[in-house]
């Protein structure tokens, strides 16, 4: 060895702290060019309006290297297809509480495997568009998080797409069914925007404010309902999540410490982000409260935790930069009574179009939601669910075969009611560049009128199907009996008679049925009366 | 398949999804990498133009001059997806945390002479600076491009480089016994001497390139096609003639890196140049504009790293690089 011949005697190395070996390990990687300009090497991080005066300000919270990455993450990966694999040999899938279960990852599967892909790809752009060293290398770690979660995702639900109907062509079906529009806008709003929006409307009003209210209802259903797939890519997942959460709030914090210009531009994403989310959650209100055989909480009480509570007081701590809690946060309160049963009313009209059954609750879970809901649900909901299950019971199951006018913001049917009165329909509407544009409430009004010349494009699929462009290039509009509903299912792809309609009849029930010899929904009581 | 539970016979509705079973020609049992990969990215019914680039949709074809029928035809030969491409790093990992804990512990690198340490300081370590603007252009190609097949392989490659950058960085701490100085000092090499402001220059042109693919030929084929070789093979071994073979404990991963990724830049490049006489031309203009380029940057910094033979190594780089291109059917 050389070691002796060194005339460089060698001191013992300094201890460097996580945050000193962080810095030179990946920080101080990045120059100030001289033959490019900066400004056209990071083209798209001004044009927001955000000043940022010191990128080094940016406070990495995990000073997460590479090789600490891979360890943990490959750990992590071993782990969960083990657990994957012991599931499908298993035979896990008939595990599960009934087969009206699997509706809720259908619900996953098409509408939210989908939007981790959208925020793998959305981080990807974040993370080349910051000219800070930072930021960069935080956005690009959560890109490839996000492509984690929408392949273990399908790499889990891949086993009940063998058993059950619906799952079948989720990427397919997110592209084209109507009430998918409604995430896929969201998140196409998003990336639609530049990078500081985007990572505020995802990573702070999306995974920090909102994402107890989306990952805890379907995790929690999960492991209630006996599906340990599900619930393992869940936990697995978990820790991945609470980087990103961390994420969203170091990075408003930076940007409003950075200029007190600052403010009032965070303060109107968070107004819309808010806004934005909370009508996306729908979907997950009525899978809590309707589609869950075994009900975790209701959505009232998961909003009165998650966000009364839990973010009511993050935007206390959050009001010494200024920042107050998001516009039409009181609207969202006085719609927690209401929401997910005017939702799930909605999808009970339209599943001839849609690629999950749905169902009448059955008595005991008419109960549930009446206490529950002790000032709404009698009064509102449960007759017209009665109604609809004595007609059902006669033969003729209601199935709306029109096309709902849809809200140009959100995407969702013009089904909300008046803040404060739930028996009238809440319209909205305005006029841009001569035309009429509706919407289902103020919040969404106001996002319009912001940027209408970003919401008049949106591809509202109602407009789309009525303007023949969700047909196969075979379909011919002017052949005789041709069916307008028939040749807009065929261009969903989804296979009629199986993966749409009422759950009672489906193929789902009866092969659960058949296969495990249990009810594939509650017995009702006199049901065992008349059996008696 | 049939499964048998108990006394009641099951059977499977379907062996895949259906984008999935479209591709393979029927419903045939698919592999996970083609669950997670076919068809994932949107490709239909988009709703706003990005702010940042209103002449595109928000996923679009047109960001490559690059034609392909099918952009899924580009499959990752390695089946790379996120469980099995960190498994597989992750085995690397541990051993370079053995073989640097090796070299840390007998201070194999710190206890090199003056020559060595200054050597390594001005001709690898400059590189984790390569590397970064590696990592930027993959970050690039991951939010640009179109398909998930090439996109989901350039999301590893963008976080490979920054490793690669890391390990890099290690090497340096190693060596200055975690005072940084090694590192700052690489990067006044980087910034200010003279033999490497050419390859600077490539880098940083590198980072503007508009077209992604063009991108992906000028980054992961041309410059790392030549960069690689030089750096981890030619350097590494006259480092270790001198000095022994520490320094190979501490490259190894991005040498077996190279020799792992270059099998899917290849195919890559085949695939598409396989596609059409269009794409095969263009890919041949831009190999060419990318290498004459990327000669001018290496042809003063050769023989800074490797002494009086460095242009000679140099002129069979680029015959290899050639050979190489050549073999996947584009002529340069």
């Amino acid at each position: 060895m050389t070691t002796n011949k060194s005339s460089n005697i060698a001191k013992a190395p300094r201890k460097l702290s996580l945050k000193e070996n962080y810095a030179l390990m990946t920080r101080d990687l990045g120059w100030q060019p001289s033959y490019q300009s900066v400004d056209k090497i990071f083209p798209h991080d001004h044009f927001e309006g955000i000043k940022i005066h010191n990128w080094e300000g940016w406070e990495d919270p995990f000073r997460l290297t590479m090789d600490a990455y891979w360890k943990y993450q490959g750990e992590k990966e071993r782990k969960l297809y083990a657990i994957i694999d012991a599931f499908q040999q298993n035979n896990g899938q008939f595990n599960v509480t009934d087969a009206r279960y699997i509706n809720t990852l259908k619900l996953f599967l098409t509408g939210v495997s989908p939007l981790e892909y959208a925020a793998h790809r959305g981080f990807a752009i974040a993370g080349r568009a910051f000219r800070g060293v930072g930021p960069r290398v935080a956005c690009q770690m959560q890109a490839i998080d996000e492509l984690r979660h929408v392949q273990t995702q399908i790499h889990t639900i891949s086993h009940y797409n063998k058993f059950f109907n619906g799952l079948h062509d989720f990427k397919h079906m997110h592209d084209r069914v109507w009430y998918l529009s409604v995430p896929k806008s969201y998140f196409d709003d998003a990336m639609s925007a530049g990078p500081f929006e985007f990572i505020t409307a995802i990573s702070f009003s999306f995974e920090y404010v909102l994402t107890n209210l989306l990952f805890m209802p379907f995790m929690s259903g999960a492991a209630f309902n006996g599906d340990m797939a599900t619930v393992t890519f869940g936990f697995s997942a978990q820790s991945d999540e609470s980087r990103h959460m961390t994420l969203g709030l170091e990075v408003v914090k930076f940007i409003l410490e950075q200029d007190p210009d600052n403010v009032p531009i965070v303060q109107k994403w968070l107004d819309k982000w808010f806004w934005r989310g909370y009508r996306l959650l729908t979907l997950v209100a009525m899978m809590m409260d309707y589609m869950l055989p075994k009900r975790v909480m209701s959505w009232a009480e998961a909003w009165e935790i998650y966000f009364e509570q839990n973010g009511g007081s993050l935007f206390r701590d959050l009001e010494r930069y200024g920042i107050r809690m998001p516009k039409y946060h009181e609207v969202a309160t006085k719609e927690k009574n209401r929401l997910s049963h005017e939702a799930w009313a909605t999808f009970y009209n339209y599943t001839a179009a849609t690629d999950f059954h749905t169902w009448v609750p059955s008595s005991q879970e008419m109960n549930w939601l009446s206490e529950k809901y002790p000032e709404t649900f009698d009064r509102y909901y449960r007759p017209r669910f009665e109604f609809w299950r004595e007609r059902q019971q006669q033969g003729k199951r209601f199935y709306n075969p029109t096309l709902p006018m849809l809200c140009q913001t959100c995407q969702i049917p013009m089904i909300f009611t008046e803040p404060d009165d739930p028996t009238k329909i809440c319209y909205r509407e305005t006029e841009y560049r001569g035309e009429k544009f509706h919407f289902c409430s103020d919040g969404c009004k106001d996002i319009f009128c912001d940027e209408p010349e970003k919401y008049v494009q949106a591809w509202l699929p109602v407009h789309q199907i009525y303007q023949g462009n969700c047909f196969l290039p075979d379909a011919d509009p002017t052949a005789p009996g041709f069916n307008p509903l028939a040749e807009v299912l065929r261009y969903y792809n989804l296979n009629v008679g199986h993966d749409n309609g009422d759950y009672a009849d489906s193929p789902d029930r009866r092969n659960w049925e058949q296969w495990t010899g249990r009810p594939g929904a509650p017995v009702e009581e006199e049901e065992v009366g008349k059996a008696a | 398949m049939q499964v048998d539970i108990k006394t009641t016979s099951v059977t499977q509705l379907r062996h895949t999804f259906s984008n999935v079973a479209r591709r393979l020609g029927g419903d045939r049992p698919a592999s996970r990498y083609q669950e997670a990969t076919f068809d994932l990215q949107p490709e239909v019914n988009f709703h706003y133009r990005p702010l940042w680039d209103p002449r595109h949709e928000l996923y679009d074809k047109n960001r490559t001059r690059i034609v392909m029928r099918d952009w899924y035809a580009f499959t990752d030969p390695r089946q790379y997806y996120y469980g099995t491409y960190t498994i597989a790093r992750s085995r690397q990992q541990e051993t370079m945390e053995k073989n640097t804990a090796f070299v840390e512990t007998r201070g194999l690198l710190r206890t090199l002479p003056a020559e060595a340490h200054a050597s390594l300081t001005e001709r690898l370590l400059p590189l984790r600076h390569v590397e970064w603007a590696a990592n930027m252009n993959n970050c690039q190609i991951t939010a640009l491009g179109w398909g998930t097949a090439i996109t989901q392989a350039t999301m590893y490659h963008t976080m490979d480089r920054l490793g690669i950058a890391q390990y890099l960085s290690r090497i340096g701490l190693l060596l200055d016994g975690n005072s940084g100085d090694s590192l700052a000092g690489a990067k006044r090499v980087w910034m200010e001497e003279a033999d490497w402001q050419e390859l600077r220059r490539y880098v940083e042109n590198s980072l503007v390139i508009e077209d992604w693919f063009e991108l992906f030929v000028a980054q992961n084929f041309v410059l790392d096609g030549l960069l690689y070789p030089l750096a981890y093979q030619h350097f590494d071994a006259r480092f270790g003639a001198e000095y022994g073979p520490t320094l190979s404990m501490l490259t190894n991963f991005m040498s077996s890196w190279f020799d792992e990724t270059r099998r899917w830049v290849d195919a890559t490049l085949k695939v598409a140049a396989a596609e059409s006489e269009h794409n095969a031309a263009l890919l041949g203009e831009w190999v060419a504009r990318w290498t004459q380029a990327a000669v001018e940057a290496l042809k003063p910094l050769a023989p800074r790293i490797l002494g009086g033979d460095g242009a000679a190594i140099l002129e069979t780089l680029v015959a290899e690089l050639r050979v190489r291109s050549e073999k996947i059917g584009v002529r340069a």
